[in-house]
């Protein structure tokens, strides 16, 4: 088992027509995802590399049964694309865009509440790399062949440095169960709490590997609830020790504006809590590996 | 991106938030004259930089008559200033606001920021105006108030006045507060800001509440539909080195280490600097050139970085995700053989068609300092600086 996404999950990919979404279109087919066809507004009834293209979520959905979308749409209209999906019954989407504006967010998040609970879609990211079960699909632009089939879990916000432990593990000959970015945005569809929950639910996850940074609560939630619920053991590096206050890091959200966003507090929290510390980043794996041993 | 405090004015003033008369000036003659136009026996000087704690560091000038507008003007015109926050470096002063004075019964404090945790707009107010957030809310955490605004329906009259009344103010201050708190509201939302700041608000003694100081930060992601926002940058505020890579869509930040780094994606680019801190040097820049880093992209940041004299040895850390490393690889050898540098180089390529990348280097001549994993790569860079520094000039041999 995997969490989010298996080799069935019938995906959709908002924006298929453009660049970007039919190159990664092509690439996570060739990697084994199920994608039933796509979606750009006014290419409807046409074909994108043998798939269909349809001008609006709803019809696409009806007529492809896909519950998974990936979101390739220029920020402009990201948001709007996203809101699109939840209406539309998808129950996953992954939003790739970068430069979303954090507004839009907000009404995306407030939008996407009008769901009950377990009615409401999940969404990943946006300004992430995706998710991958590997071996078996990915909805994503990672390179595909650095991630081993296993049972270590991956939660980051960043796409580059996830990669980075994900090639660590393989040199390591561990596996990974599924890895999920979740973003660089200050407003972000799930939280590392959020995928904690499904990892510590996922038989086939015997620990987790989290990846933070500096700015934003989510380190700092996510302590607390592998402090009260967590039973796997987790491993953890906060990328910004050497990040100055204030200054923004790349990442919209990569910025520290109150006590306890810095990366030192971060670890501080997450060590407190039982998390195993990566004391630098090119240890993440071989912490990960003591950790499994030890257990 | 930041605004001055007499644009943020302008810009409150449209959605009706009440503000002292004021007026701008760029030489003492035209300060004096502005404060003829204003009118009065009481003006303020203040000098326009992207910064807080102006007042503390003599940026803020309180004159009586227009020759000491004038002196004032004079003496804080070219200025670089030097704040708690502004960094070492300071703000050069370039613009000066102009103010009439006013009789203040009561100053508060007002901010409106994008909180991450309730995930919606939230209004921060308390009755210790004059004081930074911070300090308030180690010296006097039960003047806070908080209020957080639902996204469906925005900010609503009766919020409004339950800040008003919680702040002490009296029922005849209590419409023009909300009309106050309401236009800031207005403003955050409609253009995008992620953060305003009113420190302080003041009531006057003829119960007006208006605005002393104004703080404005923008979204840059929403830019693009706030062309008039958008306008209103001011250049001479940023480190040049920043204003360069952002002009050309990489994200940078200047540091004081010795160590430029080029790296893609934000994440790495962070634990790359925090390697080279843990390997015992200290990074120069943060530099991430995107996701996919194109050999214009690679040569684009070379340039960059080596923009920076303090830099002494240069490491380039790539994971190749949807780009190839061999592509990378050629970028990196064509950067170098049209620009050669005269400080190490050190390379680490991971990812797609890494063993053709390392060939594509090897193969060059040049002298890179090649290496496989992260620790070797700031391992490397940190000894070949230190190399560098004691025997300057030597000719750097492949690692």
């Amino acid at each position: 088992m995997s969490i989010l996404l298996d080799r069935t999950t019938p995906v959709l990919v908002q924006g298929i027509t453009g660049k970007i979404g039919s190159f990664h279109a092509k690439e996570m087919r060739e990697y084994g995802t199920n994608v039933v066809g796509g979606v750009t507004p006014g290419k409807g009834g046409t074909t994108q590399d043998g798939l269909p293209v349809f001008d609006t979520m709803k019809e696409a959905v009806e007529k492809t049964g896909a519950t998974a979308s990936i979101v390739f749409v220029p920020p402009p209209f990201a948001a709007d694309s996203i809101m699109e999906a939840a209406d539309a019954n998808i129950r996953l989407c992954v939003a790739i865009t970068d430069g979303i504006p954090s507004q839009d967010m907000i009404r995306v998040k407030r939008y996407m509440r009008r769901y009950r609970a377990e009615n409401r879609m999940r969404l990943i990211g946006p300004n992430c790399a995706g998710v991958i079960s590997p071996g078996k699909a990915m909805m994503g632009i990672m390179p595909g062949n650095i991630y081993l089939p296993g049972n270590v879990g991956i939660v980051g916000r960043s796409g580059t440095l996830g990669y980075e432990a994900a090639a660590q593990m393989m040199e390591l000959g561990m596996g990974v169960s599924t890895s999920v970015g979740i973003g660089g945005d200050p407003i972000n569809g799930s939280s590392f709490k959020d995928i904690l929950e499904l990892f510590e639910a996922d038989p086939e996850t015997h620990a987790v590997v989290m990846i933070g940074e500096i700015g934003g609560p989510q380190e700092a939630e996510a302590a607390e609830y592998i402090r009260d619920h967590m039973t796997k053991p987790v491993i953890a590096y906060v990328a910004g020790l050497s990040a100055p206050k204030g200054r923004k890091m790349g990442h919209a959200g990569a910025i520290i504006s109150a006590f306890g966003e810095g990366a030192s507090e971060k670890v501080e929290l997450l060590r407190d809590v039982g998390v195993a510390i990566a004391p630098t980043p090119a240890e993440i794996g071989s912490t990960a590996q003591k950790v499994l041993k030890a257990a | 991106m930041d605004i001055h405090e007499y644009q943020a004015k302008e810009i409150l003033a449209r959605f009706g938030v009440a503000t002292p008369k004021g007026a701008l000036a760029y030489s003492p003659e035209q300060a004096a004259y502005r404060a003829r136009e204003i009118g009065g026996k009481l003006w303020v000087v203040k000098a326009q930089v992207h910064t807080g704690g102006r007042g503390k560091a003599g940026g803020v000038k309180l004159c009586r008559s227009e020759d000491e507008v004038a002196d004032a003007a004079d003496d804080l015109l070219g200025k670089k200033l030097v704040t708690h926050q502004s960094g070492p470096a300071g703000k050069i002063v370039g613009r000066l606001y102009v103010e009439g004075g006013v009789a203040i019964a009561k100053e508060l404090y007002l901010g409106f920021v994008l909180d991450r945790k309730s995930e919606r707009v939230m209004v921060v107010a308390s009755s210790q105006g004059g004081m930074e957030i911070e300090e308030i809310a180690a010296e006097k955490p039960e003047s806070i108030v908080k209020v957080s605004v639902e996204p469906a329906v925005g900010m609503q009259a009766f919020q409004a006045r339950e800040i008003a009344f919680a702040l002490g103010l009296k029922p005849s201050q209590i419409q023009s507060a909300v009309n106050a708190l309401m236009g800031c509201y207005r403003a955050f939302e409609e253009l995008d800001a992620t953060m305003l700041e009113i420190n302080p608000l003041i009531v006057t003694e003829d119960d007006h509440v208006m605005a002393l100081d104004a703080k404005m930060t923008f979204d840059d992601n929403a830019l693009f539909r706030h062309p008039a926002v958008a306008e209103l940058r001011d250049k001479s505020q940023e480190d040049p080195r920043e204003t360069h890579a952002n002009d050309r869509g990489l994200a940078y930040v200047g540091l004081a280490g010795k160590i430029g780094c080029i790296v893609n994606g934000a994440g790495l680019a962070m634990a790359t600097m925090d390697m080279i801190k843990l390997a015992g040097g200290e990074p120069a820049n943060f530099l991430d050139i995107g996701g996919g880093a194109t050999p214009e992209r690679v040569a684009k940041a070379f340039k960059l970085v080596t923009m920076d004299k303090n830099v002494e040895a240069i490491l380039v850390n790539i994971f190749a995700g949807i780009n190839r490393c061999d592509w990378v690889a050629e970028g990196v050898v064509q950067a170098l053989e049209k620009h050669p540098l005269d400080v190490p180089v050190i390379v680490r390529l991971a990812g797609t068609h890494v063993e053709e990348g390392r060939r594509i280097l090897a193969r060059s001549g040049l002298p890179i300092i090649r290496a496989n994993t992260l620790a070797e790569a700031a391992e490397r860079a940190v000894a070949a600086w230190k190399n560098n520094a004691n025997t300057v000039g030597l000719k750097v041999v492949n690692a």
